[in-house]
């Protein structure tokens, strides 16, 4: 186990960007230094400090080198990182997010109950029981990454990926769970589908989830998802 | 002023120099693959250097020009005809209303850039021209561009028809070649490889294998031995990330990268450098890598950025 003293660590992201590691697990608690840092950033802009990415453990902070060096942000951002007031956000927003589960819908709900050695309905019940947190937006526009997964219902990826996985769909990987914002190629087990959109470009901002919401899904019926 | 496509080739697209301050919200950056050629053919027809310009992928185009404008195109292994006679890239050239306007691809084409006086005008999303395939959002309606599409430019600045025969002095431009090599940042992932990984990985030529897109460069050659697991928790990825997932050989990662990966990064390549990478052939080009310090990398990159304005030679007679 590494001594806590020792993040956050400043590691170089090429020559134009630093990652900051704020840990090497996924934890709620380093998930949000990452964020605060983000936010402080943003609300209190540096010369030469362009746009950052927040990961689980994770800050990547770009800089423009027309304006300043790797060493000047370095010791910035040394100075600022570990100062940061990292509180949750006071009152998480809680998005609902209605799912027809199974069927056509979710080709991969029985598959993802016979590994779990459950029936169906469990599986849709217990999915739509956690309250799950969105860690970080990425991997395609809008797609946020949750956790909070009940370890029951944990299944692997498919061992064939899809070509195509249309936006809407609710899939299940290893112990992560998460909706497709759009339609893209994708490996996870699909046990539903929603209608709400979740990224869509012409909105500012695009997404629908940040990091820090909480997110509940709510089993629909069929005929409501016409 | 319009552009007619007449042959799009396969994968020709509008860009600029991409869409920043999205990332967080898993918005590729996008944007041109070379910026040093698209601001150069932006500068030499009077553009700003992040105007919109044609990307043109290794097939080649062909356009048609409606009204009467000032062009230039750049990029590297493509030949340029204007109503059947050559001309040089790195070049302003006024086009007259029914040219056509061929760009076809040689032995080892990389990306050619077309941009026109008055800068493409397509409607701005989360601010950027650029197009991004993947998310069918940006660009020309989200997509590439198909025959008999119309493109439509911005109005040109006032006296634009004197820049024609404006050149790029070739001395100021990147060594553009199809065996390069470029200069890296190791890291962040360093530890996860082993020393014998890590001198594979800078002692090997890598070739660039089709398999490859405007969001990354897929190498094939020595497998770079890993001591960790290939796989990490995901985290932001810079322009040009050299990731290596367990099959040992690296991917670098381009405009239209994921925001996010999951995979060990062996090294960045520096921003100077991006240009050379991006317009090295797929299916054939050669990649060594080198590394370097991030002293040099910004006295590099300030010197091409210095590059782009030296470069350019006005036209003396008009």
């Amino acid at each position: 186990m590494a001594n806590t003293d020792t993040y956050p660590r400043f590691l170089p992201a090429g020559d134009s960007a630093i990652l900051i590691q704020f840990g090497e697990k996924i934890d709620v608690q380093i998930n949000q230094k990452a964020h605060a840092l983000a936010t402080f950033l943003q609300n209190n802009p540096i010369q030469g400090i362009g746009e950052t990415i927040p990961g689980y453990c994770t800050l990547l902070v770009h800089f423009d080198l027309r304006y300043t060096s790797y060493m000047e942000i370095m010791n910035i951002l040394r100075q600022k990182a570990p100062q940061e007031n990292f509180l949750p956000k006071p009152d998480p927003r809680r998005i609902k997010i209605p799912v027809v589960y199974g069927g056509h819908y979710g080709p991969d709900l029985d598959f993802v109950a016979q590994h779990n050695h459950l029936t169906s309905e469990e599986v849709i019940r217990i999915h739509s029981s956690s309250v799950y947190l969105v860690y970080m937006i990425g991997f395609t526009p809008g797609f946020a990454y949750l956790g909070g997964l009940d370890e029951s219902i944990a299944t692997p990826r498919v061992q064939n990926p899809r070509k195509h996985v249309p936006a809407g769909s609710v899939g299940i990987a290893g112990m992560q769970t998460g909706v497709y914002p759009i339609d893209s190629p994708g490996g996870w087990q699909l046990i539903g589908h929603t209608k709400k959109i979740l990224f869509d470009p012409h909105q500012n901002p695009p997404c629908l989830l940040a990091p820090g919401d909480e997110v509940v899904f709510i089993p629909e019926p069929v005929e409501e998802h016409q | 002023m319009t552009l007619r496509v007449l042959e799009s080739g396969f994968f020709t697209t509008i860009q600029d120099l991409g869409r920043k301050g999205y990332q967080k919200f898993g918005v590729p950056v996008s944007g041109v693959m070379d910026t040093f050629a698209s601001s150069a053919a932006n500068r030499l027809v009077g553009n700003l250097p992040d105007a919109a310009v044609i990307e043109i992928s290794p097939g080649g185009a062909t356009f048609i020009a409606e009204d009467d404008c000032l062009i230039a195109v750049t990029g590297n292994g493509f030949s340029l005809s204007i109503h059947k006679n050559q001309f040089p890239f790195w070049l302003s050239i006024f086009v007259r209303a029914n040219d056509t306007i061929r760009i076809s691809p040689q032995r080892n084409s990389g990306w050619a850039y077309l941009a026109v006086a008055g800068g493409v005008k397509v409607p701005i999303i989360m601010e950027s021209s650029s197009t991004y395939i993947r998310g069918k959002f940006g660009g020309f309606e989200g997509r590439v561009l198909t025959n008999e599409d119309r493109i439509l430019t911005g109005s040109a600045a006032p006296g634009w028809k004197q820049k024609a025969g404006s050149r790029f002095s070739h001395e100021y431009l990147p060594p553009y070649s199809e065996s390069v090599t470029v200069r890296v940042i190791p890291g962040p992932q360093l530890e996860s490889f082993s020393s014998a990984g890590i001198q594979t990985f800078l002692k090997s030529p890598y070739q660039i294998i089709t398999e490859s897109d405007r969001m990354g460069y897929r190498l094939e050659g020595p497998v770079i031995e890993h001591i960790t697991s290939a796989d990490i928790i995901s985290e932001g990825m810079a322009l040009g990330s050299i990731q290596v997932p367990a099959n040992g050989q690296p991917i670098i990662m381009l405009s239209d990268r994921q925001t996010v990966g999951g995979y060990t990064k062996i090294a960045t390549i520096i921003l100077a450098d991006t240009p050379l990478i991006a317009q090295c052939p797929i299916g054939s080009g050669l990649v060594r890598f080198q590394t370097t310090t991030l002293e040099i990398a910004r006295q590099s990159y300030l010197e091409r950025i210095s590059a782009l304005e030296m470069g350019i030679e006005e036209t003396e007679d008009t």
